[in-house]
């Protein structure tokens, strides 16, 4: 693996500054070390990925650009997913999303997770997208999507909306939406959908396949 | 949307495939990359310094020059580059504020050249980061001054019709104005010292005659001092009437401290006039002459440096009231200590405390008259310690006053920055604005730029549609793109605060007058979703408001709604499946000569002569035929 990790500790300590019991929150800030992580080499990640070189080298740079130390932290992911949903609260659906990305949980994204997560997304096929999708929903990865992981689910959506929406979010709206969901996932009315389940209903589902196809273009 | 994430959207709309097995209606169509190249590094020839850069960098910020196609303009053919004459040093923080999304201001750049810049690559100098955002309003601050500065220099020019009562005060004020005023500045000048003077030299004494004792001129040439007395108060007196009529707000005028030394100066002259020789009140005459010194104070409109000390002063005093506070304690405490050591020895000064008093103040001082002296051992001990704690008491006055001049010279400038934050709430509203403008209200005004969208594409040809999406990059259609799929997954749509409190008016006005099935709360997600929203606030450009007659009904309810008129007929009956993609598709299909207009009816409408009347129960219809064509498209 390429990776290499450089280990820099910033703000240097004098015996003065020992003597402080309580240290300002920048300083502990700089003595955090801070990782750089550097990807594997773009042939490699070419022959992994469904993508080109150029494609990734745009990703790379935007990747980059936004996280110079070549991971994403949840909060750093946070912030970015939010300033697309300005309306609402986009955290909770990102915290969801950070979890899906970090298939290794380690608490940061690295660039070969996100672009492996991209290159499934974007294109994959059907059945790859949808295994991602069921384990975005399945949060806490037994296998099983239940009622309540849905309605988390659906209920971060609808946060993102924002209150100011036509017509008016009422409480129970989440609700209604994942009784509609299970009414039409839930094939076998054991209160849970499986991941065939999952997959056999979005194939039934002519809008679903659709609507998976509609972001083959966005690089 | 700040465009240094934009690098992200891409992610972000990779990420909405996470909402499609959750969504139950149809997304809407990706918008089209016509523009869709490799990215290209672009060479900015700035001066003969070359800069390079992607062209996606650049694009990210579509309303400034190298944003748009405004830089066409500037593209050599030979070079195949774009050469800008302007500065280079400059032009790499501009370019800067691409990458990075920041705006720097660099400081060993001058204000106006910077300014000058920005106002050319149309990048408006609000976006300033906040690390240098302090820095750039300082110096604009001082540019401005300076400027007023010398504007006030020049503004000596007299402004056609002033009355004659503002020339007046124009000339009290700014004595530099005309020769009037300065003939006039310089008399009242000479009388305050003048009267200055005579009232130095009445307490002299003259030359002794050998028939009277000696005595002061002033009762020896009485007569003259108090003509010459009175001459001054005249000169004084109509100096301030004169002062008082010009004056733009007399009341204020009066309020001020100058016009109070004015009266002050010359009131116990009035007094004294109507006060009779009498004996007794001749004590209190002689107080009365004291305040006759107050006219030296008139000097301070002649000099800039006492107002300024007068200031200073003034707000020191809090400070100086401390440093009594604190020098009185130490007195206090000084005096009771010689009080009691001294109180042994025989015949000795220090006969009560408040006499201490004197003693204390005089050697803390380090003046030491030597009236008062301590004569026993402890006394003498007590002396010195406080001798020499006095001499630290007189080293603290002067440092207090000089960082108080110091702080009320940054006191002003902070006022300024204080006010400057007010501008600066201000300003990060603006910037808000702008930037959540092209999403928030961006994403709302893109809707209703839709609808008329989708009619031109019906009638008009592909440039009337650039024409209407000229504004709104790539970028930004994406985003809108990725913002309305999120409507469609939860069935809900954006909209702004005022619709919404609108709605909820609404909505309680329907829970109290539904006698006919509401639909807004039982249709489910499924329903609701199915239908075309057009919801409109504003008006569109050839709106009329026709009220047919045949939708006045009774009820409180009321629904704007959409009038779409078609000039053909339409085809075929849509029903409610081919609904979901008609709606979202151009459902109009071979509609011509189209109008909307926007109307507003009532529900519930019974069959009205539209057969749409139908479509309003249960689950929304729209039906067409030949006779009225006109397509409902309800709100509901």
């Amino acid at each position: 693996m390429g990776a290499v990790v450089g280990t820099l500790t910033m703000g240097e300590r004098t015996k003065g500054e020992r003597r402080r019991p309580s240290r300002d929150k920048i300083d502990d800030d700089f003595e955090l070390s801070i990782v750089c992580h550097r990807p594997e080499g773009l042939d490699k990640l070419e022959a992994q990925t469904n993508f080109s070189k150029q494609e990734l080298q745009v990703l790379y740079r935007g990747f980059k650009n936004e996280c110079p130390s070549g991971v994403v932290n949840e909060d750093t992911f946070k912030q970015i997913y939010a300033q697309f949903f300005p309306h609402g609260d986009a955290s909770t659906y990102a915290h969801y999303l950070f979890n899906a990305f970090d298939s290794a949980h380690s608490g940061s994204i690295k660039f070969e997770g996100f672009i492996m997560a991209l290159s499934t997304l974007l294109r994959g096929s059907v059945r790859e997208k949808l295994t991602w999708t069921f384990n975005l929903y399945d949060i806490n990865r037994d296998g099983y999507i239940n009622k309540e992981e849905m309605t988390d689910i659906v209920s971060a959506i609808y946060d993102m909306m924002g209150k100011y929406t036509y017509p008016a979010l009422k409480t129970d709206t989440p609700k209604q939406h994942v009784d509609a969901f299970f009414q039409k996932m839930d094939k076998n009315r054991d209160g849970v959908v499986t991941l065939d389940e999952f997959i056999l209903s979005c194939q039934e589902d002519e809008n679903i396949l659709r609507s998976l196809q509609l972001f083959k273009n966005v690089i | 949307m700040a465009a240094g994430v934009a690098a992200w959207l891409p992610f972000a709309r990779a990420a909405a495939i996470g909402w499609m097995p959750v969504a139950n209606c149809p997304m809407p169509i990706a918008p089209r990359d016509h523009r869709k190249r490799h990215d290209e590094l672009i060479i900015l020839n700035v001066s003969g310094r070359r800069f390079q850069t992607w062209r996606t960098t650049l694009d990210r910020y579509p309303d400034t020059l190298l944003g748009s196609s405004e830089k066409q303009f500037f593209y050599d053919e030979e070079t195949k580059e774009y050469f800008f004459d302007r500065d280079p040093d400059s032009f790499r923080s501009i370019l800067n504020f691409y990458r990075t999304g920041k705006l720097h201001y660099p400081r060993y750049e001058c204000i106006s050249a910077y300014d000058e810049e920005l106002t050319f690559f149309g990048i408006i100098p609000e976006i300033i980061g906040d690390c240098c955002y302090e820095e750039y309003k300082d110096r604009k601050r001082e540019n401005a001054e300076r400027l007023q500065d010398d504007q006030d220099d020049n503004k000596d020019c007299k402004l056609p019709n002033m009355t004659y009562r503002e020339t007046m005060w124009r000339a009290f004020e700014n004595p530099h104005t005309s020769t009037m005023a300065l003939v006039f500045y310089y008399v009242t000048g000479f009388f305050i010292a003048i009267s200055v003077l005579t009232n130095v030299i009445e307490t002299v004494p003259c030359g002794a005659t050998p028939s009277q004792k000696d005595m002061p001129c002033g009762e020896r040439y009485t007569i003259a001092f108090f003509c010459m007395d009175t001459a001054c108060v005249l000169i004084f007196t109509v100096e301030y009437l004169m002062r008082l009529f010009a004056a733009p707000s007399r009341y204020q005028f009066m309020r001020s401290v100058m016009s109070i030394i004015d009266v002050v100066a010359i009131f116990p002259y009035y007094i004294g006039l109507v006060m009779t020789d009498n004996e007794d009140v001749s004590g209190a005459f002689v107080t009365l002459r004291v305040f006759r010194v107050f006219r030296i104070f008139k000097f301070s409109r002649h000099s800039q440096g006492l107002r300024i000390l007068g200031y200073t002063l003034k707000s020191c005093a809090s400070e100086l009231g401390f440093l009594l506070f604190s020098l009185t304690m130490a007195i206090i405490i000084f005096a009771t200590v010689m009080f009691y050591a001294e109180k042994g020895s025989s015949s000795t000064k220090f006969t009560s405390i408040p006499a201490s008093f004197w003693y204390t103040i005089v050697t803390m001082t380090t003046l030491g008259y030597g009236d008062m002296v301590p004569k026993t051992i402890a006394g003498k001990i007590f002396g010195s310690i406080c001798s020499l704690s006095g001499v630290l008491v007189i080293a603290l006055p002067v440092p207090v006053i000089v960082s108080n001049f110091s702080r009320i010279y940054h006191q002003n400038q902070r006022a300024d920055k204080r006010r400057a934050q007010k501008v600066q709430k201000a300003r990060l509203a603006r910037i808000r604005i702008a930037q959540t403008g092209s999403s928030c209200t961006g994403f709302l005004q893109s809707k209703r730029n839709d609808l008329l969208n989708e009619l031109l594409e019906l009638t008009g040809s592909e440039e009337e549609e650039q024409q209407l999406n000229k504004g709104m990059s790539l970028l930004e259609s994406q985003h809108h793109h990725l913002l309305h799929c999120l409507e469609k997954t939860t069935a809900h749509e954006f909209v702004d605060e005022q619709l919404y409190e609108q709605n909820c008016l609404e909505t309680t006005i329907q829970s109290y007058t539904s006698h006919s099935p509401s639909f807004s709360s039982q249709d489910g997600p499924i329903g609701t979703c199915c239908t075309r929203r057009g919801k409109m606030n504003s008006p569109l450009p050839n709106s009329s408001l026709p009220l047919q007659p045949s939708h006045q009904q009774g009820s409180l309810q009321e629904l704007s709604a959409l009038h779409i008129q078609c000039g053909d007929k339409l085809p075929h009956t849509t029903s409610r499946s081919s609904l979901n993609m008609k709606t979202d598709d151009v459902g109009l299909i071979n509609c011509k000569g189209s109008q909307i207009t926007t109307a507003i009816i009532s529900i519930p409408t019974a069959p009205s002569d539209t057969t749409d009347g139908g479509g309003l129960h249960g689950p929304p219809h729209i039906n067409t035929t030949a006779s009225s064509n006109v397509i409902k498209v309800s709100a509901l």
